[in-house]
């Protein structure tokens, strides 16, 4: 059984679930109580009060703290952060405390919090509310970084994330919030680590994240009717890694192309790149094709920020290249907007 | 404080410091490892406190955590193993100085990061409060640390939400090299709270006395969920900031007066003078100590080191 349900009331319905099955769940952040900005939390307070649906000031380090802390004490918080931008603000938090306790205690602390945070662009809302942070969080040894990309899986994986004994960061995206997809009825947890084949094909493989698993899927529709299969694969997390899916793939395709909304520059990307060729560097026949954004802080103006945000087109691109040889695959990387010739 | 609680605090500040003194001669003889912050002249203030709580009460404190640790029950054998870096440490051979643990005693931690303690503090007390028990929480933290985004936000936290959480500062009038004054024109830390409104002492810290009484009237009403509170101890640290610093800074320092508010002394004296200890038996719990950290030092330099394998193993939960 199924409903088909909007991402945002997906991860409503799985803290709920959560919060039902287990008393130790409860939920912080700036007005959660309220909903949020984006209805996530709608109704919680309702059901479980404002002492477990905890509304908070604007004190992004503080109240990491505080859900650390109660995560050691033997609670499971989920922690909003409203904008992953504002994770600045909490990242000393969660860095040096939550990602470190349990190795630092020698096994001793647990701190099984879940971050919750948004992130990404196309709304217009300017260099400060629109990035893609999350390759900052994939450097810290201790976290686990999970990337959602449709409701399904969102509910999934924040069952899973708020059963986990760690720090896990939640990224959801706010483009994907209002996108309805079928959700199980009841939630079962997605286990960490598991990559999700989207497409099979076999001429190329797209590794995409987030928001952009939805492009690949649009490009590989448009490449099908070149005659170009791709398989499309969603990691879904990022820590762990599932590059064993990844890589079985590849040796089949003998091409890849990396993609998430980020900057290119230093992204995760750069990191599946690596650990393919690392693992798979025999079976490639080109060199793996990254796509993501331009390195520039994200502009507002509409036209500069939809020529920015990379999609459905720099995919296509970039796949082509990898086909054809053509002699832009010499270029250090394919930022949407700079190469999109 | 009766006289058997007297007594369990002078023993416990002179564990400490002799601890203390013996892990600042072992770090310059190589022997203890890492950035090495010693109280020596504040015991007065962990052993005031941390004597009168249970092991489910959490105490975090900072990057000068031994008193707290020990005064707070953790082994002083494990202790000094994990400054040795030794897999019988509390931590493994994980944490260091400045990142003690121990979950069984209720030390929630020690920090490196200045301030970071005190809004993981106020979440132990949060987890108190949900789960309806009758533990608190106390936060160890200086003077220097009380200037941090994270800790003025968790003053206006704690008291908005009015959970059992003790903060307990330890003004010794300096942040490393630098003075109160070139960091604050607010002299007392009880005053930058003052605008929240909740209850706040500020004690000469080197006055265990003074430091137990006003942190025990704190506690019993902690106990019944009310909170927070501030206790600010004024204190001197005897020793440079860390072990090693040549502490040019403080030359104006009359170092002769200050020996004779050292809170062990000021107790020890007190005692001897009220009858409930002769010469003889104050030496004795000294001696005691003494022996005590002797055989840390030995269990600490008999262990043997963490395998490699461990860093790996205790990554991820
Ligand atoms: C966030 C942060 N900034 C700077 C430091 C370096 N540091 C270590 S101790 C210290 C001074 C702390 O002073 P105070 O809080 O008064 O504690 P005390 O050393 O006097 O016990 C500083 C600046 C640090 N460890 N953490
Ligand atoms: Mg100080």
């Amino acid at each position: 059984m199924s409903r088909n349900e909007t991402y945002v009331k997906a991860v409503g319905r799985a803290l709920a679930d959560a919060m039902r099955a287990d008393e130790r769940v409860f939920v912080i952040g700036e007005d959660v109580a309220e909903g949020g900005p984006y209805t996530t939390t709608a109704g919680l307070s309702e059901e479980f009060g404002r002492e477990r649906v905890r509304n908070t000031p604007i004190s992004e380090a503080a109240i990491t703290g505080v859900a650390i802390g109660a995560a050691q004490s033997g609670m499971r918080p989920v922690l909003e952060i409203m904008y992953i931008d504002f994770l600045t603000l909490a990242l000393d938090q969660l860095v040096n405390a939550a990602a470190k306790a349990h190795a630092m205690s020698g096994g001793q602390l647990t701190v099984p919090l879940v971050l919750r945070t948004q992130g990404g662009a196309g709304q217009r809302g300017g260099a400060q509310h629109s990035q893609s942070l999350e390759s900052w969080l994939t450097h810290v040894p201790g976290l686990k970084v999970v990337m959602p990309s449709g409701a399904a899986d969102a509910a999934g994986l924040m069952a899973a994330a708020i059963l986990d004994p760690g720090p896990v960061v939640f990224v959801e995206h706010k483009a994907l919030y209002f996108r309805r997809e079928d959700v199980p009825e009841t939630i079962e947890p997605i286990e960490l680590g598991r990559a999700r084949t989207v497409r099979t094909g076999d001429d190329v493989t797209i590794v995409a994240t987030s928001r952009m698993v939805g492009e690949a899927l649009a490009a590989a529709q448009e490449l099908a009717e070149e005659g170009i299969e791709a398989e499309v694969i969603d990691p879904r997390t990022l820590v762990p890694f599932d590059l064993d899916t990844i890589v079985a793939s590849v040796r089949r395709t003998n091409r890849l192309v990396v993609a998430h909304e980020a900057v290119v520059h230093g992204g995760f990307g750069a990191e599946v790149v690596a650990a393919v060729q690392e693992a798979a560097f025999d079976d490639l026949d080109a060199p793996i094709g990254r796509v993501g954004a331009p390195f520039a802080p994200i502009p507002f103006s509409p036209p500069l920020e939809d020529a920015y945000l990379p999609g459905r087109q720099q995919l296509v691109d970039a796949v082509r290249r990898l086909s054809v040889g053509s002699p832009s695959l010499r270029l250090p990387y394919i930022g949407a907007g700079l190469t999109s010739a | 404080m009766n006289s058997d609680d007297a007594l369990r605090v002078l023993a416990t500040m002179e564990r400490i410091r002799h601890f203390e003194e013996r892990v600042a001669r072992l770090k310059l003889a190589g022997e203890v490892f890492g950035l090495i912050h010693v109280s020596v002249g504040q015991e007065g203030v962990a052993a005031g406190t941390c004597t009168q709580l249970r092991d489910d009460d959490a105490v975090y404190s900072g990057h000068r955590a031994h008193g707290h640790a020990l005064a707070k029950g953790a082994p002083m054998n494990r202790v000094m193993a994990e400054l040795m870096g030794r897999e019988t440490g509390l931590c493994r051979g994980m944490g260091g100085s400045m990142h003690l643990v121990d979950v069984e005693h209720g030390f929630l931690g020690a920090t490196g990061v200045v301030g970071g303690n005190v809004p993981m503090a106020l979440g132990s007390a949060l987890a108190s409060r949900l789960r309806g028990e009758d533990s608190v929480a106390v936060v160890f933290f200086g003077d220097g640390a009380a200037q941090g985004g994270h800790v003025l936000e968790t003053f206006n936290l704690a008291s908005l939400w009015q959970l059992p959480l003790i903060l307990v500062c330890e003004n010794n009038g300096f942040a490393e090299f630098t003075p109160r004054s070139a960091h604050t024109v607010v002299e007392r830390v009880s005053d930058a709270v003052a605008p929240y409104d909740f209850a706040r002492e500020t004690v000469d810290g080197n006055d265990v006395r003074a430091v137990w009484s006003s942190f025990g009237g704190f506690l019993e009403r902690a106990r019944t969920g009310e909170g927070p509170f501030l206790l600010e101890c004024l204190t001197h640290r005897l020793s440079g900031h860390y072990v090693g610093d040549p502490a040019a800074y403080r030359e104006a320092l009359a170092a002769d007066e200050w020996r004779k508010l050292d809170p062990i002394v000021r107790l020890r004296t007190s005692l001897i003078e009220d009858g409930t200890l002769d010469e003889a038996a104050a030496d004795a719990i000294a001696a005691e100590a003494i022996a005590e950290v002797e055989a840390a030092e030995t269990f600490g330099r008999d262990s043997a080191y963490p395998p490699e394998s461990l860093t790996a193993e205790v990554a991820y939960a």
